[in-house]
Parts: C-alpha cells; sequence; structure tokens
C-alpha cells in the first residue's frame, strides 16, 4: 500500500540541521516535540513553502521533490490543504469567498461558492459566510481555516499547530471537530504541535521530533475505530 | 481642452476662460499623466519588491531620479531629446506626425517622468511590507502566480498604492519647472502654474491671486476626497 506521505530530508539553517524520515498513512499524523524542534520546518518543506537541502518528499507515491533530480514541484501543485496557526484568512474578502479561492475541483463561481457553503456548514461555520475574518473569535478563523483546507478537495491536509493561539475551552472544542471533520473527510492530515495532550487527543500516530531527529513514533490506542470516509462535500454539486 | 465641461455650462457658472482654460489643461494632463503613472508604476513597484533579478538597484535609482532633480533639468533633457534632432524626435514625427515639444501631449510626458517615482516607490514599499505568509497561505490553496497578487498582495497593499497615485497626481498636477520648459507657455499648453507664473510675470495680481487660489482649492478638494476614497475599513 503507498503511504499517503513519505518524507526523509535533511536542512541546515545556521546552526540548526533537520534530518528525517518517517512516513505516513492515513488518518491524522501528529508530529510531537518542543520548540525549535524542527516540525513546522518539516511542514514547510512538505508543503514546498521551503526546500530541502537533500532528499525526496512523496505525496500518495506522487514524488513532489527530490533534490537529487533538481525536482520541486510548486506548492500549488501539491494538491495540500493547510491551516496555520493564526488561521490566515485573507482579511479582505468574506469568510465566504476565502473558503471558495481554495476550491481547485469546480470551475464555475455558483460552484465553487456552493462547495464553499458546504464545507462551512461542515464545520459549523455557516452563521457568518458574509463576514469578514476581521470580525470573527480565534475559534470562529480557525473554523473558517479548517473548511478552506479542506475545500481544495486535497490529497493531505497540514495543521500548523491550529490551536496554540486559543483559549483552552475553545481548544477542546475545535479538537473534536478536527478529528471529526478530517477522519470524515478521509484525507490524509499531518498536524504540528507541542501539547502532548492534544497529540493523543488528535492522532492516529505520533511521531516525536527533537533538535531536528525523529526519536520515536507510536500508534495511539483508540477504543473506537474512526468513521469510514464519507467524501467531500460538495462533490455532487461540483458534478 | 476645454472640452471637458461644455463652454455653455462654463458661461452659466460665470467661470472665466482664463480660469478654466488652464484648469482644464492641467486637470486634463493630469489625469491621462496619472492613468499611465499608475499602470506603469504599480507593475514596476511589484517587479522591484517581488523579483530576483540583477539590476533591480539600478532600475529603480534611474526611475527614482526626477525626485532628487530640480524639475528644470528634467525640462531640458525632454526639451533636448523630445525638440532636438535625434532617434527620440523621429519617433515622435513617426507616431504623432509633430515633435511632442509645445504640445499637451508633451506636457503629459513631462508630467508621466516628474510624478513616475512617487507611485513606484510608494508601491514598491507598500508590496514590499505586506505580510508573506498571506502569499504562502494563498499558495497552499493553490491560487497561481497572478491570482496571487491581484487578489491577495495588491488588496493588501492598497493603503500605500493609492497614496503613491494620490502623489502621483498632485506632482503632476502641480508640476512648473519641467511643464514650462517642455511647453513654453503657448496657449493650448498653458497649465495652471505657468498661468499664475504669466499673471505674475505681467503684473495682474488680481488674477494671479485668483489663480493660486483655484488651484489651492482643487488640490485641497482632490486630496481629500481621493484620501476619503482610499481609506480602508477596518478588515
Amino acid at each position: 500500500m503507498t503511504a499517503a506521505l513519505e518524507v526523509t530530508v535533511t536542512r541546515h539553517i545556521g546552526e540548526f540541521d533537520l534530518d528525517v524520515a518517517f512516513a505516513v498513512e492515513s488518518g491524522i499524523s501528529v508530529l510531537f516535540g518542543p520548540s525549535g524542534a524542527g516540525k513546522s520546518l518539516t511542514l514547510a518543506l512538505i508543503a514546498g513553502l521551503a526546500r530541502p537541502d537533500t532528499g525526496t518528499i512523496a505525496i500518495n507515491g506522487d514524488v513532489v521533490t527530490d533534490c537529487a533530480h533538481r525536482l520541486h514541484v510548486s506548492t500549488q501543485e501539491r494538491r495540500i490543504g493547510m491551516v496555520f496557526q493564526d488561521g490566515l484568512l485573507l482579511p479582505h474578502r468574506s469568510v465566504l469567498d476565502n473558503v471558495a479561492l481554495a476550491v481547485r475541483q469546480a470551475s464555475g463561481r455558483r460552484a465553487r461558492r456552493a462547495i464553499a457553503r458546504s464545507w462551512l456548514e461542515r464545520v459549523g461555520a455557516e452563521g457568518f459566510a458574509d463576514r469578514r475574518p476581521g470580525s470573527l473569535s480565534g475559534g470562529q478563523r480557525q473554523r473558517v481555516a479548517l473548511a478552506r483546507a479542506l475545500a481544495g478537495d486535497p490529497s493531505l491536509v497540514l495543521l500548523d499547530e491550529p490551536l496554540s493561539a486559543l483559549d483552552s475551552p475553545v481548544r477542546r472544542e475545535l479538537r473534536a471537530l478536527i478529528r471529526e471533520v478530517i477522519i470524515s473527510s478521509g484525507v490524509p492530515a499531518l498536524l504540528v504541535t507541542h501539547d502532548a495532550e492534544e497529540a493523543e487527543e488528535l492522532g492516529d500516530v505520533v511521531i516525536s521530533f527533537a533538535d531536528g531527529r525523529v526519536t520515536g513514533q507510536r500508534i495511539v490506542e483508540r477504543p473506537v475505530r474512526p468513521e469510514p470516509p464519507q467524501g467531500p462535500p460538495g462533490s455532487t454539486e461540483s458534478a | 481642452m476645454t472640452a471637458l465641461i461644455p463652454h455653455s455650462w462654463l458661461n452659466w457658472l460665470g467661470i472665466p476662460p482664463w480660469i478654466w482654460n488652464p484648469l482644464s489643461i492641467s486637470l486634463h494632463a493630469a489625469l491621462e499623466a496619472t492613468v499611465v503613472v499608475a499602470i506603469v508604476g504599480i507593475a514596476l513597484g511589484y517587479l522591484l519588491a517581488k523579483g530576483h533579478f540583477p539590476g533591480r538597484g539600478v532600475i529603480e535609482t534611474v526611475c527614482s531620479l526626477p525626485m532628487a532633480l530640480p524639475p528644470t533639468v528634467v525640462g531640458y533633457f525632454l526639451l533636448t531629446r523630445m525638440g532636438g534632432p535625434g532617434p527620440i524626435r523621429d519617433a515622435e514625427v513617426h507616431l504623432f506626425g509633430h515633435p511632442l515639444t509645445f504640445t499637451f501631449t508633451g506636457i503629459v510626458v513631462a508630467q508621466i517622468i516628474e510624478s513616475f517615482p512617487y507611485c513606484m516607490r510608494f508601491s514598491r514599499t507598500a508590496i514590499s511590507v505586506v505580510d508573506p505568509r498571506f502569499e504562502q497561505a494563498a499558495r497552499a490553496m493553490g491560487l497561481s502566480r497572478w491570482r496571487i497578487a491581484l487578489l491577495v498582495t495588491l488588496p493588501l497593499a492598497r493603503r500605500g498604492i493609492v497614496a503613491g497615485v494620490v502623489m502621483a497626481f498632485g506632482r503632476a498636477l502641480g508640476d512648473f519647472g519641467a511643464t514650462m520648459i517642455v511647453s513654453g507657455s503657448v496657449p493650448m499648453a498653458t497649465t495652471m502654474p505657468i498661468a499664475l507664473y504669466n499673471a505674475v510675470f505681467y503684473g495682474s495680481h488680481e488674477q494671479a491671486m485668483v489663480l493660486a487660489l483655484v488651484q489651492l482649492g482643487v488640490a485641497f478638494v482632490i486630496l481629500l476626497g481621493v484620501s476619503r476614497l482610499g481609506k480602508v475599513r477596518p478588515w
């Protein structure tokens, strides 16, 4: 079976050396470790926002980075969805526009907006589709960011400390939502966190990072197996 | 040039031709110059802010020279290059049928060169301080470079860009030195600053005061209006 993501990379930045190799399957995999361990840099390399010095990265078997052959597929062509720590929603566009702009699988504006609306419903954000991101709370923004990351029918979702800027009650609420939405979508996800509780609660697999190295990888035992994938919403609208 | 507003309206409004003609020429030339400057200046500002190519510093310096030079020097170079024998004059004759010195188009060219650096530099600065993480997020959304520029970078930089365009318009509207030398103060190419100079030169101090006050009012109204337009509502 092809791994959802295979990473073998090195990157040298000043005093810091990143040298990691790991593979992840479906579900949510967590890169866990202290700040400065190289987790977010690894995510940036996978997204194509930075380039490794050596190594390869393959998403669903497709090689997107191969330093030996000078191959670097652009971020746009990697079909990834990304959730950033502070959402990074475009402040001058409505919530609906933010999500609709990320929809790749439909060409018409109406179809894109229909898919965007269905994703906003799925994350419980349909009520503020016409608002600007600046008027939303941090938790609401991250709901929209999650919808935006999944709306483009990605092969892989990357979440870079998506809950670290939020209050505890909101974090707990969003943890459940993130897990439910990602597992039900069937899209493999890689999440970065330095919060052990978050790693346990969200991850199917936890990959531990320290000083730019992978120090361990373990499967999280769960009493209930995740539900089978439902597929992305809006797939019928776009047809 | 006076066709911007019908003469009958001007008569009805009681605006004499010695005010309206230079005012119309000034506004018309500054508008045309600003359109050109906005398109080219924003595009070059974007390239300088985002591009990584050799000679960026040289291009920026050359395009900024009119900011540091006295306008009369710019006017002199334009007069000798556009009006004197050589390939530039030949090209003008080929394109327009006559040299551009002492014409309305010559004024527009002078104002473009005088005002271009303001738009280009304001745009470059505004674009270069846009948080690059928004552009990274847009890349992850699958947006192409063009769409990122048009949908993300330029809207986020619009405060500075609007300020640059307004500054360029103000500079074009108020230019005297370069315009005077290129236009030679012929009637069809007499702008408000030149009309004011002529009024002072010929001792018509009342006319000079009126022309000065009109320019003050026009500048105030335009800058106030555009600054209100440019005010961006909070995100």
